[in-house]
């Protein structure tokens, strides 16, 4: 088989999940709960077949290909043709996005079996898989478009399955509305990041006059300097884009919010596949941002800062998801830093590692929070306001949940960075790029990896160590094979991941060489590799002196707050961010909105415009018409005509003789005249 | 030629005379057929004074509606005498305004 052969297969990785949407959509309510699962879960399954045989091709001819599927939109000038670019950067994500996406689907037939009896709603469950299904159908749109406006479909694809999906109890959260909200957050922020990928393709188009990835690149390679500040544009603009979708400062907050979805959510969309778009769409434009001035720098030091950030928030979470968030944005820092200095493979070596180790840390997390839930409905406690994902009605679960604990182990030594574990060699390979570019993003890095093994050893010791500080905790069992299964996959692919792009082999460098032209090869420099190490296992080993040596009561404040004191406030706080932007955009938009609706509508256009104006005045003409036109005038008028033809007709009855004569006479006479005038004239 | 259209001129006031001032409906209605004739004649002597025959094809045609308006006015007045028991056609005067 050659490899042209193999890549004309490639539209099917986007129809299998999109035939397994329909599927489900039209059917899913009418098969069995399990029949919806296996659904999807077989479509994500045959799009990673595809995807090796992509890869395989790729092997062959390591060019790639593009596969032309339709003419999209021709409009004047505008030209977009629907097609897919498989090259190694694009199949790598495939291979991820697939991969992980299809373990995750078979964790979640398991985990949403219960979450929906949890949530007392069973009959919602294949409307889970309807929207799962969209967004990988989405997700792969985004990954495998070969021009802008075909990404951008995508990117908009995933972000409606993520309102979906993060809403999904729409019902339910604080309030009654909470989930709601968290989803119209994520939603509303990331139309701001939106609206930066928009201007960024209108000035694409202004200044390249084409959307397609190939074209824009070597039409800004061939102009050189002058296509300097039209990149820098471009770039700063899909940055803002990248911010949105990737949870960078200062878009992030949503990403918190969007724990409210059921966790394989969380895994999917909001920490292995989704969220990692921005970093893909960026190291895309690999060409771009290194024609670009200003830009690259601005990435770097966002990441980095956003990095530094999150991780000091997650000291001080108690949602055992919300640490994780908080985490997910922390390493996605990392990677738009490691875009910023120029690391792009090590970029998409992190992200892949992390879509591993993540995603096996959210689904642990789901496994540890349905155990709880299960020991908390076991133990029929009063307990009204139980929290199933507080870190604090937890503890001593190592006993309980044997898998649960390892795998979860497993995923939270890759995230600090303990070699020879996935997390060790990408976070290694950042770090070694940064510290030859810019030694400030590299320390701050080294500072937020230091806080993020501080924060995983804090989670792990809470959740697993100690005695169970609830009943419920206490009551906890392992989850079932459909959910521990995938987890043990994960976990061996977090503990092997680094493989993929193993110092001194490399293979990952060279597979993306074939795409991303000119990248050097990193070099594995043992000192950092030392450092990072020893500040992990020192920050582990704080985390243990401060919550594993004496565990914590579930009412105790937490050891930090008294040793960090004002800094333990502001990051229980988070910064005050969201408060921030609730004083500085909510709360002027919502006043704006109540003006407007008080005020201009109310006020201004109803009692005013409306009743005075436009009512007052209409009824005071109508009531001048009828009074004065109508009836004096008009009305007089056709009585005048009526009296006066009554009286001509009465008048002219005269002439109505009855005799025969009269009339015979009236003839003669007009037969005289009309005669006479005749002959006269 | 002037005779005749005298004769027919003082026959046409005889007989427009007569359907103005008579009261009697038989006479009124010979009084037109005086009337008819009267035109008949004044075709007769065109015709013959012009040479051409169409005026006296006119007057067969006059002949012929005069007979079927016969038919019909004596039908009338029969219908009139057999409501009214009268045939003067004063006494028929119901339209008067």
């Amino acid at each position: 088989m050659t490899a042209d052969t193999l890549f004309s297969l490639a539209p099917l990785v986007i129809l299998f999940p999109l035939l397994g949407f329909v599927f489900n959509l039209v059917a899913g309510r009418r098969i069995s709960e399990r029949g919806a699962g296996i659904v999807a879960s077989a479509a994500v399954g045959l799009a990673f077949v595809i995807s090796i045989l992509q890869f395989v091709a790729l092997g062959l001819d390591p060019a790639g290909a593009t596969i032309h599927i339709a003419e999209w939109i021709v409009v004047g000038e505008l030209e977009v043709d629907w097609a897919l670019q498989i090259d190694t950067l694009s199949v790598t994500m495939l291979l991820m996005v697939t991969g992980v996406g299809g373990l995750i689907h078979i964790y979640a037939i398991g985990y949403m079996h219960d979450d929906v009896r949890f949530q007392g709603d069973p009959s919602r469950f294949p409307r889970f898989f309807v929207y799962f299904s969209l967004f990988m159908t989405a997700m792969l749109i985004l990954v495998t478009g070969n021009s802008y406006l075909t990404m951008f479909v995508g990117w908009e694809g995933v972000g409606l399955s993520s309102y979906l999906l993060i809403s999904f109890w729409y019902e339910k959260g604080e309030k009654g509305i909470g989930n709601a909200l968290a989803g119209k957050k994520a939603f509303i922020v990331n139309r701001v990041g939106d609206l930066g990928f928009i201007i960024a393709m209108l000035i694409t188009f202004w200044f390249f006059g084409t959307l397609t990835f190939e074209e824009v690149f070597s039409e800004a390679e061939a102009m050189g300097a002058a296509a300097v500040t039209a990149a820098t544009a471009i770039t700063l603009f899909l940055f803002v884009g990248a911010a949105g979708k990737s949870a960078q400062i200062p878009l992030f907050v949503w990403l918190p919010d969007a724990m409210a979805g059921p966790t394989p959510v969380s895994a999917l969309i909001h920490a292995a596949t989704m969220v990692t778009a921005g970093i893909y769409m960026l190291v895309r434009n690999a060409p771009l941002l290194e024609l670009a001035t200003v830009t690259p720098n601005i990435i770097a030091i966002v990441g980095a800062a956003t990095a530094l950030l999150a991780a000091s928030i997650a000291l001080a979470r108690f949602d055992i998801k919300r640490v994780l968030a908080y985490s997910t944005i922390s390493q996605l820092g990392f990677m738009i830093a490691a875009v910023g200095i120029g690391a792009y493979v090590a970029a998409i070596f992190h992200l892949v590692a992390h879509a591993f180790f993540k995603a096996l840390l959210f689904l642990s997390a789901g496994s540890v929070i349905q155990g709880v839930e299960h020991g908390h409905h076991h133990e029929d406690s009063a307990e009204e306001d139980f929290n199933p994902n507080d870190m604090r009605v937890m503890g001593g679960l190592r006993t309980r949940m044997k898998v649960t604990f390892w795998v979860y182990l497993i995923g939270a030594l890759a995230l600090a960075g303990i070699p020879p574990l996935a997390g060790f060699f990408s976070k290694d390979e950042i770090l070694a790029d940064a510290s030859h570019v810019n030694p400030a993003v590299y320390w701050v890095l080294v500072l937020a990896a230091f806080l993020t093994a501080f924060y995983m050893g804090r989670q792990v010791l809470m959740v697993f160590f100690g005695k169970p500080r609830s009943k419920a905790a206490e009551a906890t069992k392992e989850s079932p094979a459909t959910m521990v299964a995938p987890l043990v996959a994960l976990a061996v692919l977090a503990v092997g991941g680094g493989l993929i792009n193993a110092p001194g082999l490399l293979p990952l460098t060279r597979f993306l060489q074939e795409t991303l032209a000119d990248i050097e090869e990193p070099e594995f420099i043992a000192a950092i590799a030392i450092l990072t190490t020893l500040l992990a296992l020192a920050s582990i080993g704080l985390a243990w002196l401060l919550y594993g040596r004496r565990p914590i009561k579930s009412r105790a404040p937490d050891p930090l707050q008294a040793r960090l004191g004002p800094v333990w406030i502001a990051i229980r706080h988070r910064w005050w961010v969201d408060e921030f932007y609730d004083w500085l955009i909510v709360r002027r938009y919502v006043s704006l909105a109540r003006w407007l609706a008080e005020v201009a509508d109310e006020r201004f256009l109803h009692d005013w415009v409306h009743d005075r104006v436009i009512a007052l005045s209409y009824f005071r003409a109508t009531h001048w018409l009828a009074s004065v036109l109508d009836l004096r005038f008009i009305d007089r008028g056709f009585d005048g005509l009526g009296a006066l033809t009554r009286r001509g007709a009465s008048g002219l009855a005269v002439l109505q003789t009855g005799y025969v004569r009269n009339y015979a006479a009236a003839v003669f006479i007009g037969l005289v005249l009309v005669v006479s005038y005749l002959l006269l004239s | 030629m002037i005779h005749i259209l005298i004769l027919s001129g003082v026959l046409f006031t005889l007989g427009a005379l007569g359907v103005l001032i008579r009261r009697n409906a038989i006479v009124m209605f010979m009084s037109i057929e005086l009337m008819l004739n009267a035109a008949n004649l004044a075709f007769v002597g065109f015709a013959r004074s012009m040479g051409a025959l169409s005026g006296q094809v006119f007057v067969f045609f006059v002949i012929a509606v005069a007979a079927a308006e016969v038919a019909i006015g004596l039908a009338l007045i029969v219908a009139v005498y057999r409501n009214r028991g009268s045939i003067d056609v004063d006494m028929v005067s119901d339209l008067k305004g």
